[in-house]
């Protein structure tokens, strides 16, 4: 088994393989859906950056498109808005 | 404040994919100063992404990364480039802004996949072909995981095989193409004994699933999440439950920077010369922006630009007759998987063109010109910035979307502020385009 790291989303302690990236985090953790301008669930498109239906607030910084950011552990990863 | 660095280097290279790698790698192994500008937390781009540190990338790119590490090459990763103009590339971190000066620029800004809409492809769950090959790639475990990959495409076979051996069960490929498109297709790959025994290795890996032509996804069910999707198997329809939908009508070129820069795009493709060189002096571009040839032809033109940007003509020529070889793929893939104009009958009225704003096919298609679609119903003025949709409507209402204005990336207030201040006197055009 692949090394892991611990990161948080929304407060919850997710175990994700180390490499992986804050979308991926986010995939694991289950039901987190960002929601659109008109109140849709939306989840990663494009993976690689394009789209941007995958941003979260990653350790204060806002809108940042989660499949382009790396886990660090202890990483806060949260939905906003 | 952000932290503002200032890089100074002969040649920049915008884009780590392979044609950016090949690019960098060549100026420097002649003696330049290079920078390399990559959005990706890794050097490698889509096909090779995640770089040396993931398990499994091809011999050849394992020998670029080697090249590139002791190249002194430097590379900025995470860094999107949001304006840039003669002499002068801006671009944003995740936590800082660069301005960085280059005496040559090579844009290897590679390409994104294209999506269609149709009904519920906003369905979460809902994937990019080769957007479920990135997440899978960046640690996403997809074992076991029922996943249906339609579009149309090489990568298509290229995702089922990767996912296949990644323990995922692939219940079918719906390909667009006909078959007999595709078997001349298969004809031309039969004189590239590469790029064919890699053609056989994916299908023998995908041997237990059903490879479908001339079948396309009609809709996505499921509410807050992707339970089965709707297949139209050469008109017939059938439901097929799955986990995952990975699709993608082929690949759209990241033109963008180019032509802030005012480089000459024509069909959508950045217009080039026998050295890779644009229609503006110094710059050059290499790879998907040139036209959709797949990663051996992205390494030659990164090598061609790369030794004509240092000034070596005898080298750049040297790897013109291979480039031409490789070229023919080109036209080939753009024929074989050209779209079918019944897929544009799948984005009706009532479901949305634009996922940023949320904007609807029936409202964009009231308008007459991208331009006013954007002005009237904020379709394209997302963070996106049209990357999405702007694709899709070229090919539903046969809109031209080539024009752009800086930043042409979403950028903190802070960076258009340094902005102002590095570039003075210059104007920053803001507002809809």
């Amino acid at each position: 088994m692949a090394e892991t790291l611990t990161v948080y989303v929304n407060g919850r302690a997710i175990a994700v393989p180390a490499g992986s990236t804050a979308a991926v985090a986010v995939l694991l953790a289950g039901n987190v859906y960002r929601t659109s301008v008109s109140g849709e669930p939306r989840a990663p498109l494009c993976g690689m950056g394009t789209c941007f239906e995958c941003r979260m607030e990653i350790n204060g910084v806002p809108q940042l498109r989660s499949c382009q950011v790396l886990c660090e552990p202890k990483m806060e990863i949260n939905l906003r808005g | 404040m952000d932290k503002i660095a200032q890089v100074q280097c002969d040649i920049a290279v915008v884009g780590g994919g392979p044609a950016g790698i090949a690019a960098a790698v060549t100026v420097a192994e002649s003696g330049g100063k290079v920078v390399v500008i990559d959005d990706n937390a890794r050097a490698g781009g889509q096909i090779w992404r995640g770089g040396g540190a993931v398990k499994g990338q091809p011999r050849e790119a394992a020998c670029w990364f080697e090249r590139l590490s002791k190249s002194g090459v430097q590379v900025l990763s995470g860094a999107r480039v949001f304006h840039a103009q003669a002499g002068i590339l801006e671009a944003e971190t995740d936590r800082s802004l660069l301005q960085i000066r280059f005496g040559k620029l090579i844009v290897a800004a590679g390409a994104r996949e294209i999506f269609l809409p149709f009904p519920g492809w906003t369905t979460p769950n809902v994937f990019g072909a080769g957007g479920l090959q990135a997440l899978a790639k960046s640690g996403l475990p997809v074992a076991e995981k029922r996943v249906v990959v339609a579009g149309t495409g090489p990568l298509l076979l290229a995702v089922a095989a990767y996912l296949t051996e990644h323990g995922a069960s692939v219940a079918c490929i719906c390909e667009q193409a006909r078959l007999s498109d595709l078997l001349n297709f298969g004809a031309l790959m039969f004189r590239f004994p590469k790029k064919f025994a890699e053609a056989i290795r994916f299908r023998v890996k995908t041997r237990h699933t059903s490879y479908w032509t001339e079948s396309h996804v009609i809709a996505a069910i499921g509410k807050d999440r992707l339970e089965a999707v709707r297949v139209s198997q050469r008109g017939h329809a059938r439901d097929i439950p799955c986990d995952y939908l990975a699709y993608g009508y082929h690949l759209a070129p990241n033109t963008e920077v180019a032509q802030m820069l005012g480089c000459s795009v024509r069909e959508g493709f950045v217009q080039v010369d026998e050295c890779q060189q644009t229609t503006e002096a110094g710059i050059y571009c290499a790879g998907e922006p040139t036209g959709i040839g797949g990663v051996e032809l992205a390494l030659l033109e990164g090598q061609i630009a790369g030794h004509a940007a240092a000034g070596d003509a005898d080298s750049a020529k040297a790897l013109f007759p291979a480039r031409a070889r490789y070229r023919k793929f080109v036209r080939a893939m753009k024929e074989t998987f050209s779209l079918r104009p019944e897929l544009a009958a799948l984005a009706t009225d009532d479901i949305l063109l634009c996922r940023c704003e949320d904007v609807t096919v029936g409202n964009a298609r009231k308008h007459d010109s991208w331009k006013s679609a954007k002005l009237h119903t904020r379709c394209g003025m997302g963070p996106c910035q049209g990357r999405v949709c702007g694709t899709a409507a070229a090919f539903l209402f046969g809109w031209n979307i080539e024009s752009q204005r800086p930043p042409v990336f979403p950028a903190r207030c802070s960076s258009l502020a340094a902005m102002s201040s590095f570039a003075a006197g210059r104007q920053i055009n803001g507002g809809p385009q």
